[in-house]
């Protein structure tokens, strides 16, 4: 991803893309996209990734976790027809790099936490995957996912703090 | 320094895509100026990027990664200028509905000094911007479902405590509060409501129809 965001290296996208576009349909046809808008949306999607690179950053995110966010908005946008406002991004990519320890850090907690996804009890998992598949409303979430969220939500925070210190 | 942050089971659901437009205003807008929210936030995102990266794996067209090259070629080259962030009253997910900052908001009056603009509303959930004189309380009320209320300017106190801007208040059926605007400044805050607020007093409910909450 970084060689996307620095180098907008082709190669690296085509990797990238064999890996996350059957993904980003899959979860898109779960979401309930008929085939052919979800693979159109699914290249909007992945074409995206490509033009927002210099949005992401790699202490705050994992690639997948980037592109489910972009899957996500293109999706309220063409299946619900509806606006879902985000929040100010934050500039990136034009100042310091960030850290390489906060970035292995914040990568070994995402992939923490889908291994821990993988290990929940299916009746908790499948209630976790079936809110973000958009098929519970809001008041049938529960804060409590039994996910371990705790580290990685500490280290986000670290990584927003010291990306205010550089803002200023 | 925000005090007030968001209950984690509405980021999850602004996490994954299901609140509604009016509350994900709401939320978008106290993210902006909370980074322990958006910190929880990003961190559901994770939990959503686990989902992404568990996701059944589907066939692709013939071509599919041509046609997204083809796709990126196409588009304009190059990220745009960054957009100011932090400037002014308002956020800028908030900018964008209201067209501008606070000085282009088109307030209508809803009698003794209090004043709304409503920005979104679907079916029974909307979304407004309320402008409360320092001093003033608003009317007594509780509610019939889910009422969210983020602070952008001066400050209000209820029976929960004192809520100033990047505050967050989420309310429901059980909640009766009467606010009052407070401190220096006029009170402006940013309220999503899904259904209609019953108001306790004969006064206010004459009111409802003309305030439309």
């Amino acid at each position: 991803m970084c060689r996307i965001r620095d180098y907008r290296d082709q190669a690296a996208f085509a990797q990238l893309f064999a890996y996350f576009a059957p993904r980003v349909k899959g979860f898109l046809i779960k979401s309930g996209a008929p085939d052919g808008l979800a693979e159109d949306c699914t290249q909007e999607v992945m074409a995206t990734l490509w033009q927002k690179a210099h949005l992401f950053d790699s202490s705050r995110a994992s690639v997948a976790t980037w592109v489910f966010t972009i899957a996500r908005n293109r999706k309220i946008d063409l299946l619900r027809k509806d606006r879902r406002p985000a929040p100010e991004d934050l500039a990136w990519g034009h100042k310091a790099e960030p850290d390489q320890a906060d970035v292995i850090g914040l990568q070994q907690e995402s992939l923490r936490v889908t291994a821990a996804l993988k290990a929940l009890p299916d009746k908790q998992r499948i209630l976790v995957e079936r809110a973000y598949y958009g098929d519970l409303s809001h008041s049938e979430i529960a804060a409590e996912t039994g996910l371990p969220l705790g580290t990685i939500k500490s280290r986000i925070r670290l990584a927003l703090e010291r990306l205010r210190h550089e803002m200023k | 320094m925000v005090k007030h942050h968001l209950p984690d089971e509405y980021l999850m659901a602004y996490s994954a895509g299901i609140l509604s437009e009016s509350f994900s205003l709401v939320v978008a807008a106290h993210v902006s100026l909370s980074d322990d929210s958006r910190a929880r936030m990003e961190a559901y995102d994770a939990v959503g990027g686990a989902v992404l990266d568990s996701a059944p794996v589907a066939n692709l067209s013939d071509g599919s990664l041509q046609a997204t090259l083809d796709r990126i070629m196409g588009a304009p080259a190059g990220p745009s200028a960054d957009e100011p962030i932090g400037q002014g009253a308002f956020p800028a997910p908030l900018q964008e509905y209201v067209g501008g900052d606070l000085d282009a908001v088109k307030w209508r009056s809803v009698g003794m000094g209090v004043k709304q603009a409503i920005l979104k509303k679907d079916g029974s959930t909307s979304v407004r911007l309320l402008y409360i004189p320092k001093g003033m309380a608003m009317p007594d009320h509780s509610h019939g479902g889910l009422e969210m209320t983020l602070v952008l300017q001066g400050a209000y106190r209820d029976d929960d405590g004192e809520f100033h801007r990047g505050d967050i208040e989420v309310a429901n059926d059980e909640t009766q509060h009467t606010p009052v605007a407070f401190g220096p400044e006029d009170c402006i805050c940013l309220t999503a409501t899904d259904a209609r607020l019953k108001f306790t007093s004969i006064l206010p409910r004459l009111a409802q129809p003309f305030l439309q909450i």
